[in-house]
């Protein structure tokens, strides 16, 4: 059975089987429609939709909702996520599990509130102060945006951090047709909750170094202490260099240590091809388009969909690499992620970049004209 | 709000680590009256978190044995908020400096507005103390600190006006030389509504420095500005975590919105993508027209996406709808190039008209009779509701031609248009003006 919908509806409905039941946010096209979509849904639930006074109330009380034992997520556009940065930055200090929806438009700055881009990408990854990992994952299909909401909640959850879900005007507000058998459910992991038993045990542990601790909830039988500073286990601020070494080894090793858990890369090669097209997002369909454009011709092309862009998938991007020639990245942008795989690319293959920045989407035709 | 119910009642909230204020400052008077107030209600301290912003007043939290939120400049009231909204039984205390309710000035007029169930004491000393004395936005008029050295030209602000007037369930002002703070804070936390104390107090490493400020000096520059004290608002309407649990009481328990799966019960042929966009204008259900149409093809069998544009002033202007058709599921709904352009008015020529100059000699346009000579290689075909008996109106004309095209052009079955409008809120006036669109293209 197929239905017609987009991919706001898709995201939303995975974060309501994600089991999301707080949701803040702040009007911005092109993410208003989760926004109002939430609002409907959470107080089916029993959970809460607040529309804040602006972005940085949104992430702020999605952070404190999350402490006190809420799954919460929020969503905005690129001028949205200015205004979450240095909360964003407070999140990974403290922990907390959250997902964050970047629904890209055309920037900079108030740019195109309804035209499509894919400009976001470096800026989730260093958008806030101090140098840390971030995880992101980018949809390519409405389905994707299901599946990828839950699987973002999952990795949240996992990795007690905040976790990006960069998708675009395209994807979020073109109707199309699904066929509902390509939802694919993601089994989300329980919040890891210090237990009654173990209320003692101190909010977080850096050792060993890539440890997740159970999270302490407000209104956990033992107090609950949460600091945005360094802080020692018990979350008390600390100066002292073993500690504050401690604790930022730990936010960097806890996501690194277990890179295989976050990378999803989709591949579809021919082992005959010499060039291989890689994109993410919105972009990846007119890549896939693309090939089956190629392959009808008798052409011989490989093709890769990054779904987890950040960290970067490093095995799998490097496999396509030296399988190939050449290897044809395309991105609304002026080439943010080519960066990465031009870093991976040994001498013998040249990396060349598809890229559009001016709120159109990359054609089919785009890739082909490299083919050729 | 949950009291503490077991046998040993505490003594003390604070734990063993002595406070890290300069002599005379007067966070340690306000701490030890909001310790004061936490043994007279024997909160548990558990169920209690004092939130604290930045500066040296943030500091407060780690001298409790409380929970503690430790967060941001300025945005200390949006976890409390935060932390409130999910579990409405939690003590939340904010701790904050007039730093802090500067910058995150907007949060505290909101919260204010909600009534939302936490307590802020501001400790309003006038001055940053931690980043080295620089004004506020509290600093008194003609104050010198380190960045109004010959005097501070700007007004400070009523903070206890500010929130009073936009809706707080309990106000109060006053010093940390009150001999009532104690009590005023319980009351506070007590009133379980938005609760703020605007506590004037000295800085003594800058503020008293700069100024000769004293303790005589906060009373006078109150009398100055005719800055009343004591409980200055008190308001009891619902709290917000009880009234927006209670706007959304209705929904409580309703399924969440699934799929809505359309069956195909008809078969299209079509062996290429093929792209139908409608010009129109807003009000003219042109994006409602193609979502008719999406719907029909995949009653088809068909794959259909619809990409709309039109001003973010949705009212006015153009609006433009893409209906593409494909046999198989679409990755790239992108596609420029109509197979068939619809024309209903100027306003969505005006976006087409470069298009439709570039369209090939088998693409169709469909026009109504104003448009018939646009400059286009495609096939024009005029299609004039006037031919039709009676009046189409404007909102029915996409609706119509659409029919029209459906049905001219036999890209997707017209039972499957007619099954697709008749599920509809408004079947029956659909259904006319699709049996309006088949006359049309019989002409
Ligand atoms: S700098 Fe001022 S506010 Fe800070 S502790 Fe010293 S006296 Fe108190």
């Amino acid at each position: 059975m197929r239905e017609l919908t987009d991919g706001s509806t898709a995201i939303v409905r995975g974060a309501v089987d994600a089991g999301c039941n707080f949701f803040a946010g702040y009007p911005i096209t092109p993410a208003s429609q989760i926004l109002t979509a939430m609002t409907r849904e959470m107080p089916k639930r029993g959970g809460v939709a607040i529309q804040g006074e602006d972005e940085i109330s949104s992430i702020g009380m999605c952070i404190g909702a999350t402490m006190a034992g809420a799954r919460a997520m929020t969503a905005t556009s690129g001028p949205g996520i200015s205004l979450y940065s240095e909360n964003i930055g407070m999140a990974v200090m403290g922990e907390v599990p959250l997902v964050i929806v970047d629904v890209q438009r055309l920037g900079p700055s108030t740019g195109g509130a309804t035209t499509a881009a894919q400009g976001d990408i470096q800026f989730v990854r260093w958008g806030t102060g101090g140098g840390y990992p971030i995880i992101a994952l980018a949809p390519s299909t409405v389905p994707e945006c299901y599946t990828l909401t839950m699987k973002a909640f999952d990795l949240a959850e996992r990795f007690r951090c905040p976790v990006f879900l960069l998708t675009d005007k395209e994807l979020n507000l073109t109707a199309t047709t699904v066929d509902i058998e390509d939802y694919q459910r993601v089994e989300v992991r329980p919040r890891s909750r210090r237990s009654a038993e173990t209320s003692i045990e101190p909010p977080y542990s850096y050792d060993p170094p890539d440890a997740v601790g159970a999270v302490a909830t407000y209104g956990d039988p033992a107090i609950v202490r949460f600091t945005g500073s360094t802080h020692d286990e018990r979350a008390f601020i600390s100066k002292d260099p073993a500690t504050v070494g401690a604790l930022n080894e730990h936010l960097v090793a806890k996501i690194h240590a277990h890179q295989d858990e976050i990378d999803l890369v989709a591949t579809d090669l021919d082992p005959k091809a010499t060039t291989a097209f890689l994109s993410y997002g919105i972009t990846a369909g007119s890549m896939r388009e693309a090939v089956r454009i190629a392959r009808a011709d008798g052409r011989r092309v490989s093709a890769a969909t990054v779904h987890s862009i950040w960290p970067v998938p490093e095995t799998a991007i490097r496999a396509i690499l030296e399988g190939h020639d050449r290897v044809v990245i395309g991105e609304l942008n002026h080439g943010q992620y080519r960066r990465e795989i031009e870093r991976l690319a040994g001498p013998g293959t040249e990396v060349i970049g598809v890229h559009r920045n001016d709120g159109t989407l990359i054609t089919p035709a785009d890739f082909l004209e490299v083919l050729i | 709000m949950s009291i503490l119910t077991t046998i040993t009642p505490l003594g003390s909230y604070r734990n063993d680590s002595p406070y890290p204020f300069c002599p005379g400052c007067g966070h340690k008077s306000i701490l030890d009256n909001l310790n004061a107030a936490l043994v007279e209600l024997q909160v548990d301290p558990a169920q209690t978190v004092i939130v604290s912003d930045i500066g040296c007043s943030g500091l407060s939290d780690q001298y409790f044995i409380t929970s503690a939120f430790h967060g941001l400049h300025g945005r200390s009231v949006t976890y409390a908020t935060g932390i409130k909204l999910a579990q409405p039984e939690l003590t939340v205390i904010v701790v904050m400096g007039d730093g802090g309710t500067g910058i995150g000035g907007t949060h505290l007029l909101n919260a204010a507005r909600r009534n939302i169930g936490i307590t802020v004491l501001v400790f309003n000393n006038f001055n940053y103390g931690m980043t080295g004395g620089q004004h506020s936005a509290t600093t008194p008029t003609g104050a010198v600190t380190s960045t109004t050295p010959g005097g501070n030209p700007e007004r400070p602000l009523d903070i206890c006006a500010s929130v009073g007037v936009n809706g707080a369930g309990y106000v109060w002002r006053g010093t940390n030389f009150d001999t009532d703070l104690t009590e005023r804070i319980s009351e506070a936390i007590l009133s379980e509504s938005f609760a703020l104390l605007d506590i004037w107090e000295l800085c003594t490493a800058y503020f008293v420095k700069s100024n000769q400020f004293t303790r005589r000096a906060i009373d006078s520059t109150l009398e100055e500005l005719g800055f009343e004290t004591g409980v200055l608002y008190r308001d009891g309407r619902p709290e917000f975590t009880v009234a927006i649990r209670e706007a959304g009481l209705s929904s409580l328990g309703r399924p969440p919105d699934g799929p809505q799966p359309i069956p195909s019960e008809w078969t299209a042929q079509l062996d290429h993508p093929f792209l139908i966009e409608m010009a129109g204008s807003a009000g003219g259900r042109v994006r409602s027209a193609v979502r008719i149409g999406a719907i029909a093809a995949i009653k088809s069998g068909l794959y259909a996406s619809q990409r709309d544009d039109y001003p973010v002033t949705v009212k006015t202007g153009h609006s433009l709808s893409r209906l593409l058709l494909a046999n198989r599921p679409i990755d790239y709904a992108g596609s420029e190039q109509p197979n068939v352009l619809v024309v209903l008015t100027d306003d969505g020529y005006r976006k087409v008209a470069k298009r439709a100059a570039r369209m090939t000699g088998d693409a169709v346009v469909y026009v109504l009779p104003e448009f018939s000579t646009i400059d286009t290689p495609a096939r024009v075909v005029v299609l004039d509701p006037a031919t039709l008996p009676g009046r189409i109106g404007k909102g029915d004309l996409a609706l119509v031609v659409l029919a029209a095209v459906v049905e001219h052009s036999g890209v997707i079955p017209i039972e499957a248009l007619r099954s697709a409008v008749a599920a509809g809120p408004f079947g029956e006036s659909n259904l006319a003006a699709v049996a309006h669109g088949v006359a049309l293209a019989a002409k």
